[in-house]
């Protein structure tokens, strides 16, 4: 790996996540993958190294490290299973809006157990018919005295039903379209709050996917977050951020299935020799190296440009997610290229990497909506010049 | 409680060779690790703790580069770490560590448990547990793979032996030597990482322990090492290869008389 | 004289008295008084007195009157009032060794209700056996086990003392070499007697068993040593031996102890103990679960013997942690070893590599048990192992 000049306490960090990672995910990634339970195992591990709350703030008793720090320990976790790094990944994307937009009352309720991963969170905005097309959401919120009253559904929920925290998005004033929507806080266990069908995914299986069903569900007024008709600006500025744990994701995902292609063709003899000594493979993987090695830059980069206060970011952003999601699918894919007709069972591990890959492809905008992001922000600057 | 735990750093056994020319111990390039079953006796010590309070400290006797261990100790979990460290210590036995390790102990003081883990995988000799607490006239219980519980000024454990287990009640202040059944040691922590950087190690020597100069290091040793040797290699075996019926055809013949009698 | 009464602190208590094995020790005007001429510098005293009124200086790390130290014992190790079946091996070896240096055999039993067995004993080669029978040695005991034979060795003082290296037997000498100041050497795998000066030489293996060493008590007696089991041959029973039989009486106060028994569990798991069988049938990760692990102890029924386990199918909870052979686990040394789905990781070998005979069945022909294995079949273990139970119970009629 490039050196980027991680500081001793981020470097301790990808240790540390690394021995997670090779003494508690990799011996049960199959497993999970197999039987789609959620890993609370490991969970319970995370939680007991101080990595749970390790973007949040020390007053909420979390480690006080930024998006660098998630992203560090979410490509370490997904190099040995994409899925279950989804359950401190996809808890940050649930914990992001309250550290961003939640008020001291909403932090100090919600805050410390997640950093001391006694819970775990999600984010919920998509809807059947509201995929890439947030506004088309039909999930209502309609305040009646010191509550607000939930209709409606979302489904696609990363740890949805093993979460306890949810941040989820809906209508407050459909008039205004996308103007209409607020952000709330539930918790699971809300009267009216309940859970879909768990799906039966291609990839990332060992994490939790469902449906929240909101009947009559009623949530207090003050787990409104932000303020009415912010819903949207609360999931850009979310998202905004995420993103470069969704490139985390990809980065690990591909390393992963690198390094075991590089082994494998070590050990693979065909024609009287190993078939690492084929220029044929030798040039796959410097190919796969130096694209997963382009998109970690990119992805490290964006992450410090985050850190360091930066305002306007959303652009580079989304970059990073596209970059390294395509990246992660085309290196899974020549990874199992170079094991052959075994790179296709599930007695070894390069499927696998290839079917989580494909997610990061899809999820939290998929790669089009992507470009939608880039390209609108490209057009905005040149206005402004 | 007052929890001591008393660890050794080793060479990882595992990854020790054998100079085929000379016939010695390649000990380069080998890593140094905690004992592996001290690191049960450290996880049983930080459970204790978190069950009935108090503080763990871990001890370890050897040279000044065992500090990394006790370093290790500390991200999972240890409060304070001793290093007991001279060179008046070289060449001490099985006895003269216990006796050493012993008023290390004693040093430290108001120590309430003492853990061992069952032996160190470099000597494996099991004997410095039982040393340390004859040394201090304590009770002891060996192979321990459960604590019940600890109140009143007693302890009831659980001890491995060959055909099952006992359930031993023992007074307070006692030693245990613990086996690999008893726990799953956790991984760091974080926090524990960052204490462990700059974590104060207490150096202890030999003026500083109230010790008798006789019984220190190879005068203290009534063993002595007269002769190292590797060990003879076993011939190259047979091996069966093919069809399995004529393979067990093959090994059912050979062996038969050898299991007859 | 190396002891002294510290006057001031001495209580009058008269346990020292009743300790000492020599009857040096008097009452005088309340205090203890020594009589040099029956001391033998033992230390006994020195280890009851519970006020420190009594200093003992060791001059020069060595043993007071070595050569007053005759005789090899035998530790007799029982359960329930059956002598463990290392014992024999201890006295096969301890005949030996006595022959070589012209001295007698003895073996030191500790329980309750065991009078029965010194006969047993005087056949496999003791020339004289202790018994020391209360029926607070029941159950074996580290602090009163330890008390009382520390206390007959000082009466005795034989220059060798053995003992098994089993649970009791490591958790034992150890206290006991402590008490006696004297030097203890663990799992011995070969004992031999200095043919010039008549030390007893004992080998061990260290570094997981990639070196030996030859290690020696010199200048201290008893020279101990714990003796792995199945090491060496059990000694040949004579019927027509003869022998004495000494019982010891100890003074209550030995008796004591901190610890005391709740329980003993025995685990229907543990039936058949892996470090007593003469045959092991192993299985590793290849037995890929618990269910498997049945066409193992069927071959193992077959052969007599008992069904051990490698780390990885212990962790995994196929097997439970009493059944693993290895560093973690246990180390055995069986007449043979069969490792089926075992790759043969060095932690595993450390624990098996002394078995007489090993056999390995694994898929992998470049596995590394090959690597150690006497015979070898490279094969699925699903397949060879069904077939070897059927052809063993044919071949062995059994």
């Amino acid at each position: 790996m490039l050196d980027y000049l991680l500081t001793d306490d981020q470097k301790m960090i990808r240790d540390l996540c690394r021995q997670i990672t090779d003494e508690k995910i990799r011996p049960v990634s199959a497993k999970y993958d197999e039987t789609q339970e959620f890993p609370w195992d490991v969970v319970k591990v995370m939680a007991e190294s101080d990595i749970c709350g390790l973007y949040i703030d020390q007053q909420y008793g979390g480690m006080g490290g930024g998006i660098m720090e998630l992203v560090i320990a979410t490509e370490e976790f997904s190099k040995g299973c994409g899925g279950i790094a989804l359950a401190f990944a996809a808890t940050a994307l649930g914990t992001l809006p309250i550290m961003l937009f939640g008020n001291e009352d909403q932090k100090k309720k919600y805050l410390p157990d997640i950093a001391s991963g006694k819970k775990i969170a999600a984010f919920g905005i998509t809807e059947p018919a509201a995929g890439s097309d947030a506004s088309a959401m039909q999930t209502t919120a309609v305040l009646k005295g010191d509550h607000y009253v939930l209709n409606g559904m979302k489904h696609f929920i990363t740890n949805g039903g093993d979460a306890e925290t949810y941040v989820v998005i809906a209508m407050t004033d459909k008039t205004k379209g996308a103007r209409g929507a607020s952000a709330f806080i539930l918790e699971k266990g809300m009267k009216g709050f309940e859970f879909g069908k768990k799906e039966d995914k291609l990839g990332i299986r060992a994490s939790s996917t469902r449906e929240l069903i909101f009947t009559d569900c009623k949530v207090p007024k003050e787990n409104l977050l932000a303020k009415e008709g912010m819903g949207f600006i609360v999931t850009m500025k979310t998202f905004d951020k995420s993103r470069p744990g969704i490139g985390a994701q990809a980065v690990g995902i591909a390393q992963g299935s690198l390094d075991a292609a590089i082994e494998y063709s070590r050990q693979r003899h065909q024609f009287g020799k190993s078939i690492s000594s084929f220029q044929g493979i030798q040039f796959m993987l410097a190919d796969m190296a130096t694209q997963i090695e382009s998109a970690r830059a990119l992805v490290y980069g964006v992450a410090r440009m985050i850190d360091s206060g930066a305002k306007d970011y959303s652009k580079y952003s989304a970059m990073c997610k596209l970059c390294a999601s395509e990246m992660a699918m085309k290196v899974t894919t020549d990874a199992v290229q170079i094991f052959g007709g075994y790179g296709y069972i599930k007695e070894y591990p390069v499927e696998k990497y290839m079917r989580d890959a494909k997610i990061t492809q899809i999820y939290e905008g998929t790669s089009q909506i992507q470009k939608n992001v880039i390209g609108l922000a490209l057009i905005k600057e040149a206005l402004k010049k | 409680m007052k929890i001591v735990v008393c660890m050794k750093q080793v060479p990882d056994t595992t990854q020790v060779k054998i100079d085929p020319q000379t016939n010695t111990l390649v000990r380069e390039g080998v890593q140094s690790i905690i004992n592996p079953f001290d690191v049960y006796a450290i996880e049983e010590g930080v459970r204790l703790r978190e069950r009935f309070g108090g503080t763990v400290t871990v001890v370890t006797m050897g040279p000044p580069q065992a500090e990394n261990a006790l370093r290790e100790a500390i991200t999972v979990g240890a409060d304070e770490a001793v290093l007991v460290s001279d060179r008046a210590f070289a060449g001490s036995d099985t006895l003269a560590t216990g006796y050493i390790l012993a008023m290390a102990i004693k040093k430290i003081g108001d120590v309430d448990i003492i853990i061992c883990g069952k032996q160190a995988s470099d000597g494996d000799t099991a004997q410095v547990g039982p040393g340390i607490a004859t040394q201090l006239d304590l009770p002891q219980v060996t192979y321990v793979n459960k604590i019940e519980d600890i109140k009143d000024g007693h302890a009831v454990m659980h001890r491995m032996t060959e055909e099952g287990y006992e359930i031993v009640q023992t007074s307070m202040p006692c030693l245990i030597t613990v086996v690999k059944e008893i726990n799953e040691p956790r991984l760091p922590s974080l926090k524990g990482k960052m204490k462990a950087k700059s974590a104060p190690i207490k150096a202890m020597k030999a003026i500083d322990m109230d010790v008798d100069e006789s019984r220190l290091g190879l005068t203290g040793s009534p063993t002595w090492v007269s002769k190292i040797f590797t060990p003879p290699s076993r011939p190259k075996g047979e091996i069966f290869e093919g069809e399995a019926d004529a393979c067990a055809d093959k090994l059912v013949s050979t062996l038969k008389d050898h299991l007859k009698g | 004289m190396g002891i002294e009464i510290i006057k001031d602190k001495c209580t009058g208590c008269t346990i020292c008295t009743k300790v000492c094995p020599f009857c040096a020790l008097t009452m005088a005007d309340k205090k203890a008084v020594i009589d040099f001429d029956k001391c033998t510098l033992c230390g006994a005293c020195v280890d009851s007195c519970k006020f420190h009124a009594i200093e003992l200086k060791r001059e020069n790390s060595r043993t007071p009157n070595l050569e007053q130290y005759k005789g090899v014992w035998v530790f007799g190790e029982q359960k329930k009032g059956k002598i463990q079946s290392v014992v024999f091996e201890l006295l096969g070896k301890g005949r030996e060794l006595a022959d070589k240096r012209g001295v007698e055999l003895s073996c030191v039993v500790l329980g309750h209700n065991i009078q029965g067995c010194a006969e047993e004993l005087i056949h496999l080669g003791a020339d004289n056996v202790y018994i020391v029978d209360a029926s607070e040695l029941e159950n074996f005991i580290d602090e009163a086990y330890t008390k009382v034979l520390v206390n007959v060795i000082r009466k005795y003082r034989p220059e060798i003392f053995l003992c098994g290296a089993t649970v009791l037997g490591r958790s034992l000498v150890s206290r006991v070499a402590v008490k006696l100041h004297t030097g203890l050497t663990a799992d011995c795998t070969a004992l031999d007697i200095d043919p010039k000066e008549g030390f007893l030489m004992q080998t061990r293996p260290a570094f997981g068993g990639n070196i030996m060493a030859t290690i020696l008590s010199k200048n201290h007696r008893p020279q101990m040593a714990t003796v792995r089991h199945k090491v060496f041959k059990a000694a040949v029973v004579n019927k027509s031996r003869t022998g004495k039989v000494i019982k010891e009486t100890v003074d209550r106060t030995l008796l004591t102890s901190r610890t005391k028994i709740l329980d003993i569990v025995e685990e229907v798991t543990a039936t058949v103990n892996i470090a007593e069988a003469d045959i092991i049938v192993s299985g590793g990760r290849g037995m890929k679960g618990p269910e498997n692990f049945a066409i193992l102890e069927e071959l193992a029924q077959v052969l007599g013997g008992a069904v051990g386990s490698s780390r990885a199918a212990v962790d995994s909870g196929w097997m439970p942690y009493s059944h693993q052979v290895g560093q973690t686990g246990k180390t055995v040394c069986p007449k043979v070893y069969i490792a089926c789905g075992i790759s043969g990781q060095i932690q595993h070998l450390v624990g098996m590599q002394s078995s007489e005979t090993i056999i390995a069945i694994n898929k992998d022909p470049d596995a590394p048990i090959f690597t150690v294995a006497d015979f070898g079949i490279v094969g699925d273990l699903f397949e060879v192992v069904p077939l070897l139970t059927k052809k063993f119970k044919a071949a062995l009629n059994r």
